[in-house]
């Protein structure tokens, strides 16, 4: 009986951190890689309103490519992106470089730099959509200062309101940027810089030769997250400019969400959102494979 | 200069620090602007914004603003300020970053003290659920709240968040607990601690900054969500959904006082948070994501 009673008690100990696990392992199967599933199957029916499952093969995928709007979105979101996290990488690079040269009150200007992170989209598109509104914004106030001929209209204009998408989002994201490489700066040995130094490196040598290449795993991070958070941007853009003015700021999210949900074309709206799932597994996946296949060697 | 020691081992001349310097306060100042726009702005009667300059201090200092964006504002066809969905978000974010980081610790500590194979295949999984778009997942969750009795509540989102937040937090305490020494683990076995016991006695009392990161990190993406708010939130809408009704609406004249001051109100909680708690934020960046 006692014996039985330890093994009872072995085998719970051997299944017990299984089972702690087996819960969120089965939301995520169900949850994220069900609903992957299932969405990819609505991409393929007639759905409308509501699911349906007539199957129509890929025209959905055929309607989508030929939509004006889908096209728009997707060269928005291409110039959208590649601004957004380039111009993240180089303040955030150059603000850490900075900020690590003992400077005097780095205490009080990081947080200032990362705080806008801590707000929501929808808060900063709300700053950023008066500030940057001609009527009471920016351009008054340069006018009310003596520039009467100051004009900065780019929210109103079709061609230029997506350039402001991506001025409030490199003022939201950048000083995490920052963060990432001071981080990493502060992970790199001193010793590498002074041998570098006493060989007779000038600063500029010793950052481009020794210190950015050191960096790489911090860029690879912040190359991630930014390209992830631009795809996924979806509230900014309901905040600044809701898509437009007209379709002029149209994003593969917005799309899909009024594709799906005010327009009832959800087999459209899914397989816009499978085109976006794929375009950030293409970036993540082998990420995520090469950083587990390291942790494991 | 060459009297300081320098961090880095790099030497600069005055004429560059001062650049630095330069460069690094008009970058603050950049920083703080749409702040100090909200701040002085939600403080100044209407006439003053639409017919002054949006850069300079109220003439006339008033609190009507706020008063209005908590209480009376116009919400979508209700005009009962901001306060319903600011408890919304609170009911809301606080069981959703408890739930969720609770599991995350113990899901990392099962990942990193008792391995079992295919482990980093479930990792791996679960990792990769943090960066998918939730577009893919909207209209299936839509189907299920409703089967479940869930659409449009608190409850509801709860589940959403804890759901899409796991991912994350197992990967912060993975990586963290990964670098705590296994063989303390194994020797408390031997001594006959269970798995429960030593999670609590040895691994907890050595989790605080990396909860801490947890917290703040599911803290501030879940109140500052808007898309599963606006999908699913319903009558139980959050703040974020809320305050975007408010500046959006198309009727009568536009109050960008109460704008910005609802805006503010949107922000306080996340922004206290971050005050009381960012330096964790830095810490827990080079102690968990960088190298995630």
């Amino acid at each position: 009986m006692a014996t039985t009673e330890a093994d009872f008690r072995t085998t719970l100990q051997d299944w017990l951190p299984k089972l702690v696990l087996a819960p969120s392992f089965a939301v995520t199967l169900l949850f994220v890689y069900g609903f992957i599933l299932f969405t990819v199957v609505l991409s393929f029916t007639g759905s409308k309103m509501l699911p349906k499952y007539d199957w129509v093969g890929f025209e959905n995928y055929q309607k989508l490519f030929a939509l004006p709007a889908w096209n728009t979105a997707i060269v928005n979101i291409a110039i959208f992106a590649t601004l957004y996290i380039v111009i993240c990488t180089l303040i955030g690079l150059m603000l850490a470089i900075f900020l690590d040269q003992k400077i005097r009150g780095e205490g009080v200007l990081r947080p200032i730099y990362l705080y806008p992170m801590a707000l929501s989209f929808i808060v900063t598109g709300t700053a950023w959509k008066w500030f940057l509104d001609p009527g009471i914004g920016l351009e008054k106030i340069m006018h009310l200062w003596g520039w009467e001929s100051f004009s900065f209209t780019w929210i109103k204009d079709g061609e230029m309101a997506l350039y402001t998408i991506v001025i409030a989002a490199v003022w939201q994201t950048s000083g995490f940027v920052m963060a990432m490489f001071l981080a990493g700066l502060r992970g790199i040995d001193n010793e590498i810089l002074k041998a570098a130094q006493i060989d007779g490196a000038s600063n500029w040598q010793l950052y481009r030769r020794i210190v950015i290449p050191l960096l790489r795993p911090a860029f690879l991070s912040a190359f991630v997250i930014l390209s992830h958070l631009a795809i996924k941007s979806y509230d900014l853009v309901i905040a600044l400019t809701g898509g437009g003015p007209g379709r002029a700021t149209e994003m593969p999210a917005t799309f899909m969400y009024s594709y799906t949900f005010t327009r009832n074309q959800m087999g459209i709206g899914a397989s816009s959102a499978v085109i976006m799932l794929m375009t950030i597994a293409a970036i993540m996946v082998p990420y995520l494979y090469a950083e587990l296949k390291e942790k494991k060697a | 200069m060459s009297a300081v020691t320098q961090d880095t081992a790099v030497s600069t001349g005055r004429a560059t620090r001062a650049f630095l310097y330069l460069v690094l306060i008009l970058f603050a100042l950049f920083y703080l602007l749409p702040l100090y726009v909200m701040g002085v702005n939600s403080l100044k009667p209407l006439p003053e914004i639409t017919g002054g300059n949006m850069m300079a201090l109220p003439q006339t200092w008033t609190l009507d603003p706020w008063r209005s964006a908590w209480s009376t504002a116009q919400i979508g066809v209700e005009p009962t300020g901001l306060k319903p969905y600011f408890l919304n978000s609170i009911l809301m974010v606080v069981p959703a970053v408890a739930i969720s980081t609770i599991v995350g610790a113990l899901n990392g500590y099962v990942l990193t003290k008792w391995r079992f194979r295919g482990d980093t295949w479930v990792f791996g999984l679960m990792l990769f659920s943090c960066f998918i778009p939730f577009q893919i997942v909207l209209i299936p969750m839509a189907v299920v709240l409703g089967k479940l009795g869930l659409a449009g509540s608190v409850p509801g989102l709860i589940l959403v968040h804890v759901v899409y937040g796991i991912g994350f937090t197992t990967l912060y305490f993975r990586n963290y607990y990964a670098s705590f020494p296994t063989e303390l683990i194994r020797a408390a076995q031997i001594d006959g601690a269970g798995f429960f016991r030593i999670f609590w006695r040895i691994l907890l009392p050595v989790s605080g900054p990396i909860a801490v990161v947890s917290v703040i990190w599911q803290f501030t993406n879940i109140w500052n969500d808007f898309l599963f708010g606006v999908s699913f939130g319903g009558t139980s809408q959050p703040m974020t959904v809320a305050l975007n009704n408010l500046v959006q609406s198309s009727t009568g004249v536009k109050e960008y006082n109460v704008h910005f001051a609802g805006a503010i109100l949107a922000a306080l909680p996340t922004l206290f948070v971050y005050i009381v708690a960012g330096r964790y934020f830095v810490r827990g960046l080079m102690a968990g994501s960088v190298k995630g």
